[in-house]
């Protein structure tokens, strides 16, 4: 037979808090699961923009002033590194010393092409009154397409600032992601 | 687009170095469509102008080497008439290739800067060529 009213009312609510506590469980596990999807698409499509443009950083920050008025700090830049495109004088480059890390984006000026496709080349910052062989490597008097991370083909100003100030400001950085995080995990489906 | 040019030679640490005065008048329209309109449209912020000499040498097969440079702001005269001007940068060869070369062409080029979107590079449709000669100058007029 039943156990009493009380029996059944305690019994019953038992039952669906233990309901609630489980329906939660599942409900962050998908949030999480979400979550991780978001981020496996994004890393997904930063991929196949590095193999549609050959570049292996196909979307840059300009860090410096040395190619104002053109470009400024915090500016973002658009990256082809395609093999067969000759590097040619005018066209803006963004390349790596090596042994460096920092990218920067100058102006080629001066080319020297062997008939066996050796390239190497000169660059300076519009901005800058000298070439850039102060930049390079001690005794370095040349780039070669081996430094090249890519060509500048297109532009968005401003956009970059946020990367920047994420760098300056690490707290900022953190505060964001804190602020993303809460948002996806308590986003309700509907 | 018309560039004149008179030139002289000399060497220094075992490279050939040259000398090249121009002049340059530029109207920097864009004639498409059937009409004459500025290129300067709403989605211009500048133009690098560049004066390059591209020449080929025993040592390379292409060299390309950027005389002279400008940047014109949106707003800016876009008509040029430039005389006499010096290169601004050393034209240096990588080697010797400049004694003697009857044919190193000197284009004017520019780079589209947008407000934002692509960046175009277009070659100027006149170019001039200009040669060489045989020996150095050794005294410095320049």
């Amino acid at each position: 037979g039943w156990p009493g009213s009380g029996g059944i009312r305690s019994g019953a609510a038992m039952d669906l808090f233990g309901d609630l506590r489980r329906m939660n469980k599942r409900q962050l596990y998908y949030q999480v699961l979400n979550f991780a999807m978001i981020v496996s698409s994004a890393l997904m499509i930063w991929k196949g923009l590095i193999v549609v443009t050959g570049s292996e950083s196909p979307i840059v920050v300009v860090l410096s002033g040395s190619m104002e008025p053109a470009f400024h700090r915090g500016d973002l830049l658009f990256l082809t590194n395609f093999h067969d495109d000759p590097i040619r004088a005018g066209e803006i480059v963004v390349f790596k010393v090596e042994g460096r890390d920092i990218p920067i984006v100058h102006r080629v000026i001066k080319v020297h092409e062997k008939g066996n496709g050796n390239i190497k080349f000169l660059t300076k910052g519009d901005n800058n009154e000298v070439d850039d062989r102060g930049l390079y490597k001690e005794g370095q008097n040349w780039l070669e397409k081996k430094d090249v991370v890519g060509r500048a083909r297109g532009f968005l100003p401003y956009v970059g600032m946020v990367t920047i100030i994420m760098n300056d400001y690490p707290k900022f950085k953190y505060a964001l992601l804190a602020v993303m995080g809460a948002y996806v995990l308590l986003k309700r489906e509907s | 687009l018309r560039k004149n040019v008179e030139d002289f030679t000399g060497p220094r640490e075992r490279s050939d170095l040259g000398f090249v005065t121009f002049d340059i008048t530029a109207d920097i329209l864009n004639g498409k469509n059937g009409g004459m309109f500025s290129i300067f449209d709403w989605n211009v912020k500048q133009l690098f102008l560049y004066l390059s000499a591209e020449y080929s040498t025993k040592n390379n097969a292409l060299n390309q080497v950027v005389l002279w440079d400008k940047i014109m702001l949106r707003g800016d005269n876009p008509r040029l008439s430039l005389k006499d001007m010096k290169s601004k940068y050393f034209f240096f060869d990588d080697g010797n290739g400049l004694k003697g070369n009857r044919n190193i062409t000197l284009t004017l080029s520019w780079n589209v800067v947008p407000n934002a979107g692509i960046l175009p590079l277009v070659t100027g449709s006149g170019h001039v060529s200009v040669p060489f000669p045989d020996t150095y100058e050794t005294t410095k007029s320049y």
